[in-house]
């Protein structure tokens, strides 16, 4: 890179100044001209019959311009898409307004469009539909026993699919090992809740067969191709717009029935109609992230040494695939070597069919699951052999000139350095003296927990996924970024803005990012799998290199020299050893709209695009501590400080990626603490608002100490890696692992989540605590 | 089903007189959004728990989804458009820019006026005294570490020039 003057600083954002106003423009916010309303009737049954649908007095309902039902839609609007490539993959027709039978709460069975929003809702409770119910699968694990009932009736049983994966000598591992050490794990289900719900506007111009979708999305550009093959249009005919999207957390990395719904209703009316995701939908009808029960097993010598691994895990999809819920679970499988070096591992996921929503991408996706697996194995490992959870991980470690490190699971970890991590967080949280306090205080009757997690994830997607970027110096001097990345919240209009202005020596006002409308961007892919910086804007930084070559040949035109008498610095191109004459970019761009300056055969543009993909992943990694204090009498649990070391490689603008690694942390420890979804045995949702579902609120939370260490990779030339996920994959094993420490004392060994005052003071009656002094 | 017959409410936003006519289970937050057009105020979860529809009534931090726009009659309203004195902005939407205290932005409307409110009863609020008061509005970007610090910088600026431009014309607007 040349010299760097924008990259690495703490810039503030180029996004805010709209958005403190309060003149974001997010899908709700829009209104167009003669703006229709929809509202949709869902299923109040887990599992039923449909027997009828009487839409009568809603379509007399005054306001009420159309209602639909699924039986009208079946053969105009195709089936919601999943993708992947496994062969025992099952997928049932998944249709945008239930047909015969509805699977879960929160199904839609009927829409009204109406004038205004409350006369559609109004319209709503006006549809009056008949129901059989049937038995409700809402276990897993029961789900695939024999003589569960069955959801989808073209299959014998409930098994969505099966992926299993044995690399190394498993059996011989555990025939050698000293000691076997299991542990069953649950990883609750939990709602995403973006605080700006889904939201959908669509419009349709018969006249240029336009049809425009606006969706708060993580990917425009997917949509687009998805819903095209849909309604059976032409690409060229649909354009989605993601505009301001208020939190996605992979919630929106979808394509969900409502947006090929109100695109079909645009069309059919001629009308733009609008919906609005309620809150209570949200619960209901938005994708939900983790949701598997496994149990874990490893083969280990007494001194620690990790021979092997297995992990048979159930993995509780919902009642249909939505965009990537069959990638998910064997994600966790990839992961499970977590930052150790595991010689044999044995991965086996059963996924299973209940009535409930679909699982699919949350903040981590697979990788919270593998880190809480492996980092929970650790501490028990550590528990039975009686070593340090330091010493341990330290001694399973690869060294730092191992990489790249090739897991059992098949995979190549880029660059890593999980020792100097582990030691800095160390010395941060001043281990040594919490394990002295903590001695202190248990003879007092307090209890402290130490909790510890040194993880390792995956991410900047591809290989497999490219993203695109495309820099536009104009004739003016203003420089236009376009991306197919699509940023809801983490900064990208500042980052890239920052990568644009070093490689082409100008100042950040002068640059424009764009994204999010297929109209605009020429292709892409979109923001998920903390890609955006690592991938696209990768492909950001390589069009804008090309850029600059070409303004070095127009300048060695117009200073009749040749280009490697050029050289380019603080943002001008001068000629070697005459400082004086030289041209910048924006000044060589405006000479570039002009044919008669420009050499013969070239193009009238200061403009070039690329795409980039990459030929591995990223692995980001380090090393979270948490100190807790559990009151027994009452079960809380007070967060009195938590360290987090993380490294995401190069790092563009410190103050973004603490601004994520800060979100992800408050998600994960939402997990260990306070979140699930709770359904009921007959598939009733016990937590359908946000006055049931627990999200961590400001006074729950600690102030962070954050530092980082910084280990490029070699897989892009920016030496980024990603930030996005890794708060929330680092920090949930560290909080559970410093409750469990913390009740050690009453002999306890693992707590499922979300650990509530209630698990925990049920725990701490049933089991009376050692005597003091005792650390087990 | 018929709808009931539309009430006629005077109140002022953003120091502007304004006269409608509404439909008596109008929702504050719906009429500030469809009928008045100000969308910065936003809608988050249905049922006062969120707080992105945080908005100054008569001087007090209001969940306006779970007030009717009737009841605003007489009122004088302030909202996330209101609180910034043309382009410059009140130390609050200052101190969020500068301490990154948002993300995608949704819950950042409600979230400032909150700590306005927090702001003009306790001027010099201790970090858990920031983390209590803003207990009713969630936000599920930052963590709000950088909200917390925003708070504190916007304390701090304030104490600075407590006559500060955009505070004061905000109190005005807002009726206080």
């Amino acid at each position: 890179m040349p010299i760097s003057k924008f990259v690495g600083a703490r810039i503030k954002r180029r996004e805010d100044p709209a958005l403190i106003r309060g003149l974001g423009q997010y899908v709700d916010d829009l209104k167009l001209p003669e703006m229709l309303h929809v509202a949709i009737l869902r299923s109040p049954h887990g599992h039923a019959q449909i027997k009828s649908i009487d839409t009568a007095a809603a379509r007399q309902h005054p306001g009420v311009v159309a209602v639909v039902t699924g039986a009208e839609l079946r053969d105009q609007i195709g089936t919601i898409p999943t993708t992947a490539d496994n062969p025992t993959l099952r997928i049932p027709k998944h249709y945008v307004l239930a047909i015969d039978k509805v699977c879960y709460v929160g199904e839609g069975v009927a829409a009204v469009v109406a004038e205004g929003r409350y006369t559609a809702r109004d319209a709503i409770d006006l549809i009056q539909v008949e129901y059989d119910a049937l038995p409700a699968v809402i276990d897993p694990e029961k789900a695939l026993t024999p003589g569960s009932p069955v959801i989808h009736s073209e299959w014998p049983d409930n098994l969505a699919f099966h992926w299993e994966q044995t690399q190394g000598e498993v059996e011989n591992a555990f025939k050698q090992a000293d000691k076997v050490v299991r542990q069953k794990l649950v990883h609750q289900r939990l709602a995403p809740i973006a605080i700006e719900t889904r939201g959908v506007v669509a419009r349709y111009r018969s006249a240029g067969k336009e049809l425009t979708v606006w969706s708060s999305t993580q990917i425009p550009h997917l949509l687009k191709t998805h819903l095209a093959n849909m309604l059976r249009l032409p690409e060229e005919q649909v354009r989605v717009i993601a505009p301001d999207v208020g939190g996605a957390f992979g919630s929106k990395l979808n394509v969900y029935a409502e947006e090929a719904l109100l695109a079909w209703m645009a069309m059919k009316l001629g009308r733009p109609v609008k919906w609005a995701e309620e809150r209570s939908e949200n619960i209901r009808a938005t994708i939900h992230g983790r949701g598997q029960v496994g149990e874990v097993e490893a083969a280990v010598k007494k001194d620690g040494t990790i021979l092997g691994l297995r992990y048979k895990v159930v993995a509780d999809i919902g009642a249909y695939h939505q965009l990537f819920t069959p990638a998910i679970p064997p994600f966790t499988g990839l992961m499970l070597s977590g930052c150790y070096r595991i010689p044999a591992i044995a991965i086996e996921v059963r996924a299973a069919f209940t009535n409930k929503m679909s699982t699919d991408a949350y903040r981590g996706a697979g990788r919270p699951e593998a880190t809480y697996v492996i980092e929970r194995l650790m501490d028990r490992i550590g528990q039975e052999l009686g070593i340090d959870a330091v010493k341990l991980r330290r001694k399973n470690f690869p060294q730092p000139k191992e990489f790249p490190f090739k897991t059992a699971t098949g995979l190549a970890y880029d660059s890593g350095n999980y020792q100097r991590a582990l030691d800095k967080a160390l010395q941060l949280a001043g281990y040594d003296k919490l394990r002295r306090e903590q001695k202190q205080l248990r003879r007092r009757g307090r209890y402290l927990g130490i909790g510890l997690s040194t993880y390792v994830e995956i991410c900047a997607m591809g290989p497999g996924f490219w993203e695109y970027g495309k820099v536009e110096v104009g004739a003016s001097g203003l420089v236009k970024v376009f991306s197919g990345a699509s940023p809801h919240g983490q900064g990208q209009k500042t980052s890239f803005a920052q990568i644009v202005a070093d490689q082409l020596g100008i100042e950040l006002d002068d640059i424009e990012v764009i994204h999010g409308d297929t109209g605009i961007v020429a292709k892409g892919i979109g923001t998920f799998g903390s890609r955006a910086t690592a991938v696209g804007g990768v492909a950001i930084y390589q069009a804008a290199e090309k850029v600059r070559e070409k303004a070095r040949d127009l300048a060695s035109h117009l200073f009749e020299v040749d280009a490697d008498d050029l050289v380019f610095s603080e943002g001008r191109f001068a000629v070697k050893g005459v400082p004086r004459k030289a041209l910048t970019i924006q000044q060589i761009a405006r000479q570039a709209h002009s044919a008669k300056t420009l050499p013969e055969g070239s193009e009238i543009n200061l403009s070039a695009d690329s795409t980039f993909e990459p030929a591995n992943f990223t692995f980001p990694f380090g090393t979270h501590i948490c100190l807790v204090e559990v009151e027994p009498a009452t079960g809380n649990v007070e967060i009195k400080k938590y360290v987090a070391v993380d490294d995401c490689g190069k790092v563009i603008n410190p103050l973004l990626v603490d601004g994520q690694l800060q979100g992800g942390v408050a998600q994960g420890l939402g997990q260990a603490l306070y979140e699930e979804v709770v359904y009921d045995e007959n598939g009733q949702i016990l937590t359908g608002s946000l006055m049931d579902y627990a999200l961590p609120r400001a006074a729950n939370l600690p102030r962070l100490q954050l530092a980082r260490t910084e280990t490029p990779t070699p897989v892009n030339p920016l030496g980024v890696k990603g930030i996005g996920e890794a708060g929330t994959i680092g920090s949930t094993p560290a909080v559970v692992s410093a409750v469990v420490d913390a009740l050690a004392p009453f002999g306890v060994t693992h707590i499922d989540m979300p650990l509530t005052p209630q698990k925990i003071w049920r725990l701490c009656r049933e089991k009376k605590p050692a005597p003091a002094g005792r650390r087990q | 089903m018929t709808a009931a017959p539309r009430k006629k409410i005077a109140l002022k936003i953003n120091g502007v007189e304004q006269v409608h006519q509404v439909e008596p289970r109008l929702l504050l937050v719906d009429f500030l959004r469809d009928a008045v057009g100000l969308t910065g105020t936003h809608v988050g979860c249905d049922t006062s728990i969120c707080g992105a529809c945080t908005v100054m009534v008569n001087g007090a931090a209001v969940k306006s989804c779970t007030m009717l726009a009737v009841q605003a009659n007489g009122a004088a309203l302030l909202t996330i458009e209101g609180l910034a004195r043309g382009e410059k902005l009140h130390p609050l939407q200052e101190a969020f820019w500068e301490c990154h205290g948002l993300q995608c932005g949704f819950c950042t409307p409600g979230m400032i006026l909150a700590a306005y409110q927090l702001l003009q009863r306790n001027a010099k609020p201790t970090e858990k005294e920031i983390r209590h008061s803003l207990d009713g509005n969630l936000c599920r970007c930052t963590g709000y570490q950088h909200i917390v610090d925003a708070v504190l910088y916007a304390a701090k600026a304030m104490a600075k020039k407590p006559r500060a431009a955009g505070r004061k014309s905000a109190a005005r607007k807002a009726g206080t």
